[in-house]
């Protein structure tokens, strides 16, 4: 076979043993992430099947996953709902972020990885998975509940703090300056202000220019823009990932729900690939290494979790079911874990911060969700008649 | 009519609930995938659902009829539209109101809160715009268009003065 054809067997034969995992993943109702973590680890090197001829497409695949992940994040908010959003817990919020990112921090530098490796596993237990969780919440009937809002209004928290914290360790993994990551942190911070602003006034306005009758146009112009924007600001050292999360929060507006349901296959497509790619990359063989490291930080981190969940609620006057609840839902890690630690994968002196991230998250995928449900099975919530689909980002 | 708190959920939708006289919490999730999610939370855990039904719109139609939505005509009076900052409101003139046998001009509602007196209903007639001149008088009910600020403002006025 040449090299062509053989590109497309290998591709499709990924593709299709994602097609495989995420129905099994659905059978089993538990994330797809993980299982997408293990065929990724599987075909990498050292895996049992490696892949050779496609591993270039997969990875401009993987980075389009990123864009995908964080423009479909951005859709889900408006400008106004985030400032409200990150006012109303911030406190809060500040809480979570200190009790939780303190571990996966403290862990770097107690295995002697140095500050800036430490800091991208911080970033890792530090924020939970907005995809698995709202599946969470709507499969345990627990939408309704007096915390709901407290939940959601943490990943919000998490989310803007993400949009800070990847620029920033996006030009600590340059290994730049101080001077020069601060300037850039410079240029992130006003980037983000600038289009916040701008989106909290006229987002209506953005909509109506991006959007339009026909599907077609809509999804060229939203995919177009995102991928310049996302391009630009990589260019300017403030990463890709921001840039498109950016774009997503500037549109919005009655169009945004038809945006969403036809971006929504694109993102499926491309995040399973961009999970199988941070599996490719990592090298399974380091992961019995790191097994013990990974479940001890699960434990720790899941602790911390329920202390940050139960304090949030506390301040959002819920009563102690609820507080217990959202921290149960919060414990749940997944894509924006593996998307930090894909930044950091490169950086000097991180020995097996990419195989210690893929352990912890397919233990927290999983153990996560799993906690909440035993602990709260839900009792009024009846089995949905259709089940709803296994998403990687939803 | 009770407080209806309207509550966005960043990512899910907007949820609408109230808290009824036994202190159950009763609302309806407005999902924006679409999805009309009913739950009630009882008054011994009013944080926990302890039930909740998807309902399609036919369903909402359905339970809406149920409950005797068809008498809305009835609470009239109970009934506020908004739109866009925009409110229209049915405003009962109480018995100790100051304005009692006075003119909407004395009662100097629209400059005093810009909003407007559409129309005056009394012993069930309609009077539509009455002018300055139209004399008020206690068990009228005022219908006013203005901003729901300025609607509570002109509550205060026939109250106090």
């Amino acid at each position: 076979m040449d090299r062509g054809a053989l590109l497309l067997v290998e591709l499709g034969a990924v593709v299709l043993a994602l097609g495989i995992l995420a129905r099994l993943a659905g059978r089993l109702d538990i994330s797809p992430i993980p299982l997408y973590l293990i065929a990724g680890l599987a075909l990498g090197e050292g895996g049992v099947f490696p892949v050779v001829t496609s591993e270039q497409f997969i990875e401009v695949g993987a980075e389009l996953g990123v864009i995908f992940l964080l423009l479909m994040l951005g859709l889900e908010y408006s400008a106004g709902e985030l400032v409200a959003g990150v006012r109303s817990v911030a406190p809060a919020g500040l809480f979570d972020l200190a009790l939780n990112f303190s571990p996966g921090f403290v862990t770097g530098l107690v295995l002697g990885w140095g500050v800036v490796p430490a800091l991208f596993l911080g970033g890792v237990t530090y924020i939970s998975s907005t995809g698995v969780i709202a599946k969470l919440l709507t499969d345990l009937g627990w939408t309704g509940n007096s915390e709901t809002p407290v939940i959601l209004s943490i990943l919000v928290f998490e989310d803007m703090a993400m949009a800070v914290m990847l620029p920033l360790l996006g030009a600590l993994a340059l290994g730049g300056s101080t001077s020069g990551a601060l300037l850039t942190i410079g240029i992130a911070v006003v980037a983000m202000t600038a289009v916040l602003t701008f989106a909290y006034n006229q987002g209506d306005r953005i909509g109506s220019f991006i959007f339009h009758r026909s599907d077609e146009v809509s999804l060229l112009s939203i995919f177009g823009l995102t991928l310049v924007v996302a391009g630009l600001a990589e260019g300017v050292s403030i990463s890709a990932a921001v840039g498109a999360f950016l774009v997503g929060i500037s549109l919005s507006g009655e169009s945004v729900a038809r945006a969403h349901s036809m971006l929504a296959p694109l993102r499926d497509l491309f995040a399973a690939v961009f999970f199988v790619f941070f599996g490719l990359s990592t090298d399974p063989r380091e992961i019995p290494d790191v097994l013990g490291v990974a479940v001890i930080l699960g434990l720790v981190t899941a602790g911390t979790k329920l202390l940050s969940g139960w304090y949030a609620g506390r301040r959002a006057g819920v009563g102690p079911n609820g507080r217990r609840r959202t921290g149960l839902a919060l414990m749940a890690r997944g894509e924006f874990s593996i998307i930090i630690a894909g930044l950091g994968a490169g950086v000097a002196g991180a020995d097996g911060l990419a195989a210690l991230a893929a352990a912890y998250v397919l233990i927290m995928a999983i153990a996560g969700p799993l906690a909440a449900k035993l602990a709260d099975p839900g009792r009024g919530r009846r089995q949905p008649r259709s089940r709803i689909r296994a998403e990687a980002g939803s | 009519m009770r407080k209806i708190e309207e509550m966005s959920l960043p990512g899910v939708g907007l949820r609408l609930q109230f808290v009824t006289a036994d202190g159950d919490r009763i609302g309806v999730i407005h999902h924006r995938t679409g999805r009309r999610e009913l739950f009630v939370c009882q008054a011994e855990d009013s944080d926990t659902v302890t039930l909740s039904l998807d309902l399609s719109d036919e369903d909402s139609h359905a339970l809406a009829e149920v409950l005797g939505a068809s008498t809305v005509v009835e609470s009239l009076n109970d009934l506020q539209f908004q739109v866009e900052g925009l409110a229209i409101d049915w405003l009962a003139v109480e018995s100790g109101t100051p304005y009692a046998g006075k003119t909407i001009g004395d009662a100097r509602i629209r400059t005093r809160t810009g909003v407007s007196v559409v129309a005056v209903i009394r012993d069930e007639s309609p009077y539509p715009a009455p002018g300055p001149e139209f004399g008020i008088e206690s068990g009228d009910t005022l219908v006013v268009v203005g901003t729901p600020d300025g609607i509570e403002s002109v509550v205060t006025i026939l109250k106090a003065g």
